[in-house]
């Protein structure tokens, strides 16, 4: 039996065919690295795994987050004044704020007007979340390209997933999920055959490593992604590439046993950590555990392609034909 | 490829050329006007200076090139046209001493312009005599920068030759020429003596040329006789041997096709400064049938065309554009003259105009690597990516060039502005971004509009706030205005007000044009000044058009949008608030500014309620000047670009509602303003593209890039697909810069005036000023290694 965090937040209601509504905290036009051509990437906040090294700190959490870019604040003070519960105080280079206090309402984000404060995270309706998808038709249209749901984990919101890929798929646009895959089969099965195209997470094949990075067993991805296998659905798999954490010939080469094991061959796309990050991490006043870790050098990456490679796999780094 | 030896020298010699300004045509148009003043009607006058400059002016065949003849007496020496505008000793001590687009102006120059061409010109050159025409309510208006005027000291060229020259030569149009003259009507015609005359001046211009070709061919038999190099001589025998055949025949050859084409240009910048110098147009659809030809018949491989374009490219880039004087040098001040060359696009009949010529001139566009010649490509849906793919590996390498083209709505813009179609597809952009039938088309840029300096002056009742001066009408005290119609309505009365001004200055400086310089050498080349007996000044064109060009409309919307959603809709601040933080230039309010800057809707976000502003203030300004008729017999139409104007018309235009601080540069083109943009290229096209280009005549759109953002094959491939989006919703211009190392390190600096900068990381794309010192610092060193 798996259990699997849930968000918190749903719209009373969904269940008796009201809107359902979903906590999103971006949407990025001309993504171009998540999936094949024009596409814009909606992320979902939240994910059932716990990866320490996640490099979108924001998305971890199933609630909203309050962000704070320090490089932006000017010390002026008006969130100090319009804070009720007086979580806010000024330090030498910004304010700061107690979290333990912050009650989320927002007037600190209102006010601030060189935009330092922000609330990552916000309940939309799937319709909203459609009028900024298709405002790029054009180019998914010129481009095969489509919108990819990505996040946090979009199937941990599953009703809200399906009304979307539902809406996108009555107006002609195709759809990517971008998945880790941890998530109980049935859920993952009724949502997977709206679905055009899974990018699909693997990181640690060796069950005892997965559970320490992410903090969950890897039993439930492999199964869905076998699944996923035997009912012919498309899926690129992506492996990203953690330095020191992910990199041995150990697990490179049993990512490709797994993936070459599989009923259906698909292609894996190698992308390399980068330390992009590292800064929200404090923003979040989060706790980067590796903030020197460098990206991999040239080198490794080819070796680590090679070694994919023997298995007779389709390799692509960063979705670059390698 | 690389560039052969011999075009990497000449691209060499011409890059460490100094500018400097050549004494030599002015004294000789002096000697000429001196010895005749008053004599001659004004084409046979304009027709014999033109004979007497290309006769006397300096012959040069130099060292190593294929393509032969210097506009002045040495590459980058550059002229001047004093019986257009006479540079005064303060211009000409300016030009040597300032430090960007500088011009060495020796002693001996410095005294024939104190003794001779200041003394002759002063009140008679053209310039002169347009000011003397203006009235005070012109004058005012030019001051205060509410538009600029480009007739005032250059000569309305903006035209680009088509095929004709690669049919005939002038030997043939003198036929036509003699032709035109037989079917006068005398009897009817009350006009019979003025079209006896044009074709008459026309003709002179053609001997004129073909001698000056005969005086290179002389020249290149001379130094053949002496060469020692057994190569070179061939070479100079052959020189020779092409200047003897063009222009006065057809050419029989590729070589003989870009010679001829290089004397009509001479010929042209000499007769006088034409705006956007000239151009060959669609120069890969002009050479093919030369191109293919020499293939077949082995007189021409890949590698000698690589290389006789090679040598025409250095041609362009050694005539720095004239200098100029006064507010024009400050709106439009660069070396670079404009000439587009055009690639791909269609063919006459519609078919997709692309061929291997294509590809060979995107190579040498990329080995080059000058900046003139100036270069586009024509991207129709019939186009093959392949081909926009290869543009796009040249523009990702940093060097702005070339820019891309709609050429599907190009021909849609030319029909609406009643062209037929075969001279649409004919015709393509030029200078900028603006359209033209080419060969057949006398299409004017008369002067930049300022659209946000209107609104300052509708926020002061008429005043302009910088000099305290009325130079608008009274459209009352904006704070007592009850509603956002009330203030576009006052905006709308001053805008009519101001273009009023424009049209009727411009409509006396056409006649001063056509009456004063008539240009027969240009005449000779356009439609249809032979047949219709008339010079390209006075309406002989088959098409002639007028425009104004509309600049700061990104700037314009923000703040209108601001005034609209803060103080009649959300009541954030009043009026007098507003126009207090303004006139303070937000000293009095730190916070207003940052509200207008990060609380309010802007346009480049593909968000309707400041993009549906933005297309109000278009309309505004197509209905005012669209359809308006100029004294060629032609009409007025509007386009939206620059060039480097957007800076002065800052210059002159306190804060502005968007929170521009005070005499900051305003938006360009119709680009959002500055950090305006928030949601990347995508929100910034569909912005742009809900504004009617297919109505305007030409609107310029730059779009900043990061290097890495298009790296590789799949960037490439998502760059075609942008382009291809913008242009399916009809956009017609599209340029992408890219961020050089520089600019982000400005971007560190000043965050918020980059704030739309989008940067690769690494498989991933961010804003740049969202990341943290350390990564921004990484993408900096990286940018510069990959530079050039």
């Amino acid at each position: 039996m798996i259990i699997i965090r849930q968000p918190q937040p749903r719209a009373p209601g969904a269940a008796d065919g009201t809107v359902t509504t979903g906590t999103i905290f971006d949407i990025k036009k001309f993504a171009i690295h998540d999936g094949p051509g024009v596409r814009t990437t909606v992320f979902f906040k939240g994910c059932p795994l716990g990866c320490w090294l996640c490099h979108n700190p924001e998305s971890q959490a199933f609630e909203p987050e309050l962000m704070l870019r320090d490089g932006r604040c000017d010390r002026c003070g008006d969130c100090i004044d319009v804070c009720e519960p007086i979580a806010i105080s000024l330090n030498e280079t910004a304010v700061h704020i107690d979290r333990a206090r912050c009650d989320l309402c927002g007037n600190c984000v209102d006010v601030c007007l060189p935009e330092a404060i922000e609330i990552a995270g916000r309940q939309v309706t799937p319709e909203e979340v459609m009028r900024e998808i298709e405002k790029d038709f054009v180019y998914y249209d010129e481009s095969d390209g489509g919108v990819t749901f990505s996040g946090g984990e979009p199937l941990s919101q599953a009703d809200f997933l399906v009304d979307l890929l539902a809406l996108c798929k009555a107006r002609g646009i195709r759809t990517a999920v971008d998945t880790c895959g941890y998530l109980a089969h049935d859920i993952f099965r009724m949502v997977a055959a709206n679905v055009d195209l899974f990018l699909y997470d693997l990181k640690i094949i060796e069950d005892c490593r997965h559970t320490e990075f992410t903090g969950y067993s890897n039993q439930s991805i492999h199964e869905n992604l076998r699944w996923l296998a035997d009912n012919e659905r498309p899926v690129i798999v992506r492996f990203p590439l953690l330095p020191g954490i992910n990199d041995d010939e150990e697990n490179v080469g049993a990512l490709a046993i797994l993936v070459s094991s599989l009923s259906n061959r698909y292609p894996v796309d190698v992308l390399p950590y980068h330390k992009a990050g590292v800064d929200k991490y404090a923003r979040l006043d989060k706790e980067h555990r590796l903030p020197e870790l460098d990206p991999p050098t040239e080198e490794r990456i080819e070796q680590v392609v090679r070694q994919l490679k023997e298995y007779e796999l389709q390799v692509t780094v960063r979705g670059e034909r390698v | 490829m690389s560039l052969s030896e011999r075009v990497a020298q000449l691209r060499q010699q011409s890059l460490d050329a100094k500018p400097t300004v050549s004494a030599e045509r002015g004294q000789l148009v002096t000697d000429f006007y001196e010895s005749v003043d008053g004599e001659l009607s004004a084409p046979r006058r304009r027709a014999l200076a033109f004979q007497h400059l290309l006769s006397n002016k300096s012959i040069c065949v130099l060292e190593g090139e294929l393509i032969v003849g210097e506009r002045g007496p040495a590459p980058k020496a550059t002229p001047t046209y004093p019986e257009v505008c006479c540079h005064s000793l303060k211009d000409l001590e300016i030009l040597d001493s300032r430090e960007k687009v500088w011009f060495a102006v020796d002693d001996e120059t410095r005294d024939v312009f104190r003794d001779r061409l200041i003394p002759f010109w002063t009140e008679k050159s053209l310039r002169d005599l347009i000011m003397k025409e203006m009235t005070e309510e012109w004058k005012d208006a030019y001051e205060a920068g509410i538009f600029t005027e480009f007739m005032e000291q250059r000569a309305p060229g903006h035209t680009v030759l088509d095929d004709k020259i690669y049919r005939k030569g002038f030997l043939d149009f003198q036929a036509d020429i003699r032709c035109s003259l037989d079917q006068l009507d005398w009897l009817n015609d009350p006009a019979a003596l003025a079209k006896k005359e044009q074709p008459e001046a026309m003709d002179i211009c053609a001997d004129a040329l073909i001698w000056y070709a005969e005086l290179h061919t002389r020249k290149a038999e001379e130094l053949a006789a002496s060469e020692k190099d057994p190569q070179r001589k061939q070479e100079l025998q052959r020189i020779a041997e092409v200047c003897e055949r063009v222009p006065a025949h057809a050419p029989r050859d590729f070589w003989e096709a870009l010679q001829y084409y290089w004397f009509v240009h001479l010929g042209v910048i000499t007769e006088l400064n034409t705006w956007d110098a000239f151009n060959p147009g669609h120069l890969d659809r002009h050479l093919y049938p030369f191109y293919k030809k020499g293939l077949a018949d082995g007189t021409l491989t890949e590698e000698s065309a690589r290389e006789l374009l090679g040598c025409f490219w250095v041609k362009f880039n050694n005539q720095p554009a004239p200098p100029k004087v006064g507010v024009t040098a400050e709106e439009s001040n660069t070396y670079t003259d404009f000439a587009q060359i055009n690639t791909g696009g269609l063919n006459e009949d519609g078919s997709d105009g692309v061929n291997e010529l294509t590809y060979l001139i995107l190579d040498v566009i990329e080995e080059m690597r000058l900046v003139q010649p100036s270069s586009s490509v024509q991207l129709s849906k019939k186009n093959p990516d392949a081909f926009i793919k290869r543009a796009g590996k040249i523009i990702r390498t940093g060097f702005g060039q070339p820019s891309i083209f709609n050429a599907d709505l190009i021909v849609q813009e030319l029909v609406r502005q009643g062209k037929s179609v075969e001279d649409a597809r004919a015709g393509g952009s030029s200078g900028c971004v603006e359209v033209g039938a080419f060969g057949k088309e006398n299409y004017n840029l008369t002067g930049y509009f300022n659209m946000p300096k209107v609104l300052e002056v509708t926020l002061n009742d008429g005043v302009d706030p910088r000099t305290g001066k009325r130079i608008g009408i009274e459209t009352g005290d904006p704070a007592t205005f009850e509603s956002f119609d009330d203030l576009f309505d006052a905006y709308r009365q001053q805008l009519l007000h101001f273009i009023d001004i424009k049209h009727r200055g411009n409509n006396v400086i056409e006649r001063l044009w056509a009456t004063h310089i008539p240009t027969p050498f240009l005449s000779l080349i356009i439609d249809d000044c032979i047949a219709n007996g008339k010079d390209y000044h006075d309406g002989g064109a088959r098409y002639n058009t007028s425009y104004i060009q509309g600049v700061g409309i990104g700037t314009i919307t923000d703040a209108m949008t601001a005034i609209k959603h803060h103080v009649f809709e959300e009541k954030t601040f009043s009026m007098r608030d507003l126009l207090d933080g303004l006139a303070s230039d937000f000293e009095s309010d730190g916070k207003l500014q940052k509200r207008l800057l990060n609380r309010t809707p802007k346009y480049g976000n593909d968000d309707d309620y400041a993009d549906s502003v933005m297309r109000r203030l278009f309309e505004a300004y197509f209905e005012t000047v669209d359809g308006r008729p100029n004294t060629r017999g032609g009409k007025y139409h509007v386009n939206l670009l620059p060039t480097t104007c957007h800076i002065y018309f800052g210059s002159v235009c306190g804060a502005s509602a968007d929170g521009r601080k005070a005499w900051q540069p305003v938006s360009e083109g119709i680009s959002p303003v500055q950090g305006a943009d928030r949601h990347g290229p995508t929100a910034v096209l569909n912005s742009a593209a809900k504004m009617d280009h297919a109505r305007t005549g030409g609107t310029l759109l730059n779009q900043k890039l990061s290097p890495g953002l298009i790296d590789g094959e799949q960037g490439l491939e998502k760059f075609a697909h942008l382009v291809r989006g913008y242009f399916r919703q009809d956009g017609h211009h599209i340029q992408f810069n890219v961020i050089d190392a520089e600019t982000l390190r400005a971007a560190q600096a000043e965050p918020e005036m980059y704030r739309d900068l989008i940067v690769r990381v690494a498989g991933y794309s961010d804003y740049f000023c969202d990341l943290g010192k350390a990564l921004q610092d990484e993408i900096i060193a990286r940018t510069e290694q990959t530079e050039f």
